[in-house]
């Protein structure tokens, strides 16, 4: 039916209600670029016109290790045959990569409310964008652990290669209650005061400064809906060389729970997408 | 003739308005204090907050229209006639509530000149930036990014952060991004409204070359010199609805006819919950409306409204110079403790404004009825747009312009300077003589 002299057809675009849905997925690939520049603009303004930089990415995580390494030491928390500042920061590293993730992602969208009122692309990239922004900053201080390690002599065991499952696990659960939370900032700015709440409170019913098991059982059982949990123990597991052993049954629940935020993330966000310009 | 490129059908795009003077989100503690005192009500308003004055406000309806492959279509029409919500659909930046939209080909939109630039970023790391948030491959950008930077003429400042730039190389910068996309169709809102002559005539000059490749052009301006000249036929909004459809000539015809009328009184603003402002005109010491200003004279700005008889509302106005800065506010209570008449009805004021030297150039004009302090009321953005032709300070030749970016208002001096000797000793002298001072230190 296209007889005009072009190489390629042109593409053909309908625009009408509920309609967005059939391209998404489609302009998510197109766009892909744009995840890569919007995680590049937000790694770089955050350490422009910093004093010390990138030195930022190394001195949170490695403040709170010595945190939490002093107080183990004071309560007077048993050894576990590993070097306690490996022990910690093992687990230290995958709860600032996400409560990084979270924060950044959820506060995305009103933070760049701008684009979205004046340009289309799969809202998203901006929460996806802020997820892996943060992987950045947890690569950086993943090379001080590596640094760390050489330090103690620690090398790691076979486990180590099932360590991107992990960090996978830790994105996916940071995107989707992201994804989830900047989607409801959007209509309720109270949200903003839950992120922080989240972040907080999860500190503490993470294993950081303990391990899952000393928790007496019915509570282990409870701790595992934590996903956190699950997440912690398995990047213990990955870099200690198997040191908690693995606790499949919590394992279980843990990627099961990670799994169904991500998906009503998703699908919550999917929703509201379409208001997104007409709200914010 | 071959299919059109861009068919809409029967578009409409309706807003709930809420009269409460709260931001577009709702608060959750509404939500759920509404679901607690009338649980019943709010399931059947499923879960949104109870308000007793939601209206239904249709921004578009019923527009139908096509554009033909290599045409360039203008879209005209008043402030809120759905101008904006139309090219926000075409965008894809928002849905509409029926109607369709076919769109045959790759899309760009321009809606705003730089939007996604980060002031904290370099002029460099800019146009990679913007380039990708309006759709330009890197490859792409990499390929035309010499042509972009010698088109913005910022050269030299391509390694300085944008906060740094001043406001005519952000927005060359800006448009010379937008200006390299090779879409097969653009969209472009009132781009053309901001920056100086040379800038404007830059942009129309690109526009030209775009729509001669064959590519198909659809724009909403303001400027109806450009609508005639850039486009053979256009589309008149009127609330919400294609009023005109024709030659552009015509179109820009019957919009200004029609612009007359309104002016008559006929409510196109909307409204605010107690007030509305219903006309904005610039006028003379006799009370005739002009479209310049003389700089130096008072400005006058004639304001009619309708009030409901709300105690306490005052009237502001807001002057804005062409790129949307904010350079002064006037304000009937806040400076004079004067607010709205007590009694509901429809009235007219005349703001005059002492003597201002404004630069030459574009200038607009807010209006807003507010409860000073707790809410806006009615909030009407370029409720008048009006032009300094020239502007000589001093009463010499030199034309200060805003163009130059020295400002937007000359502070001319209001007795000649007077040069003072004076001796290093004096610098500690405890009430120096300003205007002196400062010129001979620059001098």
């Amino acid at each position: 039916m296209n007889e005009r002299a072009r190489d390629v057809r042109p593409e053909k675009l309908v625009i009408a209600a509920g309609l967005s849905a059939k391209n998404y997925w489609h302009d998510l690939w197109r766009y892909r670029e744009l995840i890569y520049f919007l995680t590049w603009r937000d790694v770089v303004v955050r350490y422009k016109q910093t004093l010390i930089g990138v030195a930022w990415a190394l001195l949170r995580p490695a403040l709170t290790m010595i945190v939490f390494v002093a107080f183990r030491g004071f309560v007077g928390i048993d050894g576990t045959g590993v070097p306690e500042p490996l022990f910690v920061f093992a687990a230290v590293l995958p709860w600032q990569l996400f409560s990084t993730a979270l924060t950044d992602s959820s506060g995305s969208l009103i933070g760049n409310a701008g684009l979205i009122s004046k340009v289309y692309f799969p809202r998203l990239i901006i929460p996806w964008s802020a997820v892996v922004s943060a992987v950045v900053d947890f690569l950086i201080a993943f090379g001080l652990l590596a640094a760390l390690m050489v330090v103690y002599g620690f090398a790691p065991g076979w486990q180590v290669i099932a360590l991107p499952v992990f960090l996978l696990l830790a994105m996916g659960l940071s995107l989707g209650m992201g994804v989830l939370l900047a989607a409801l900032n959007v209509q309720y700015r109270d949200f903003r005061y839950v992120v922080p709440f989240i972040v907080q409170f999860g500190l503490f019913v993470s294993p950081i400064a303990f391990t899952t098991a000393t928790v007496p059982e019915p509570w282990r059982t409870l701790i595992a809906l934590n996903p956190m949990v699950g997440i912690i123990d398995g990047f213990r597991w990955c870099i200690l060389r198997g040191q908690p052993t693995l606790d499949f049954g919590g394992q279980a629940v843990g990627v099961a729970v990670t799994a169904s935020l991500l998906l009503l993330g998703v699908w919550y966000f999917r929703r509201m997408e379409r208001s997104f310009a007409d709200v914010i | 003739m071959s299919d059109p490129v861009i068919a809409v059908e029967g578009l409409g795009k309706r807003y709930r308005i809420r009269h409460q003077q709260e931001p577009g989100y709702v608060a959750l503690r509404d939500l759920l204090a509404s679901a607690l005192t009338s649980p019943l009500r709010w399931i059947r308003r499923n879960g949104r907050p109870a308000s007793n004055s939601t209206e239904d406000f249709w921004a578009l309806e019923d527009v139908s229209f096509t554009v033909g492959p290599g045409e360039v279509l203008a879209i005209i029409g008043r402030n809120g006639a759905g101008k904006s919500t139309l090219l926000k659909i075409l965008s894809r930046i928002t849905e509409p509530t029926e109607g369709r939209v076919t769109l045959l080909g790759r899309v760009a939109s321009l809606l705003e000149v730089g939007t996604g630039f980060h002031n904290e970023l370099t002029g460099r790391e800019n146009i990679y930036l913007n380039g990708a948030i309006l759709g330009m491959r890197r490859e792409e950008i990499r390929r035309k990014f010499d042509e972009i930077v010698a088109f913005g003429e910022v050269e030299k400042f391509l390694d300085t952060p944008v906060k740094r730039y001043s406001s005519g190389m952000y927005m060359r910068l800006a448009f010379a991004v937008a200006a390299h996309l090779e879409p097969e169709i653009l969209i472009v809102d009132e781009v053309l409204s901001v920056g100086d002559m040379e800038f404007q005539r830059k942009c129309l000059g690109k526009m030209e070359q775009v729509s001669k490749s064959g590519r198909t052009v659809l724009f909403v301006s303001h400027n109806m010199a450009a609508v005639k000249s850039l486009s053979t036929r256009a589309v008149v909004l009127e609330s919400g609805r294609v009023a005109f459809d024709g030659p552009a000539v015509l179109a820009v015809d019957r919009y200004s006819r029609y612009r007359e009328s309104a002016n008559e009184g006929v409510r196109s603003w909307g409204h605010g919950l107690h007030t509305a402002i219903l006309r904005a005109r610039l006028v003379d010491r006799s009370g005739h409306a002009v479209t310049d200003y003389t700089a130096g004279e008072p400005l006058r700005v004639e304001v009619t409204f309708e009030t409901d008889g709300t105690a306490g509302l005052s009237l502001d106005l807001f002057l804005l110079d062409g790129v949307r800065q904010k350079l002064g506010m006037a304000s009937s209570h806040h400076f004079h403790d004067v607010t709205l008449p007590k009694n509901a009805g429809l009235f007219r004021t005349v703001f005059e404004v002492q003597p201002l030297w404004l630069a030459s150039g574009r200038y607009r004009v807010d209006l807003a009825t507010a409860a000073p302090n707790v809410y806006w009321d009615h909030v009407v953005e370029d409720a008048l747009e009006f032009q300094v032709v020239a502007s000589n300070p001093g009463g010499l030749s030199y034309d200060f312009k805003q163009s130059l970016n020295f400002g937007a208002i000359a502070l001319p001096l209001v007795s000649l300077p007077r040069w003072m000797p004076a001796s290093p000793g004096d610098e500690i002298e405890p009430e120096p003589e300003y205007g002196a001072e400062a010129i001979s230190k620059r001098g």
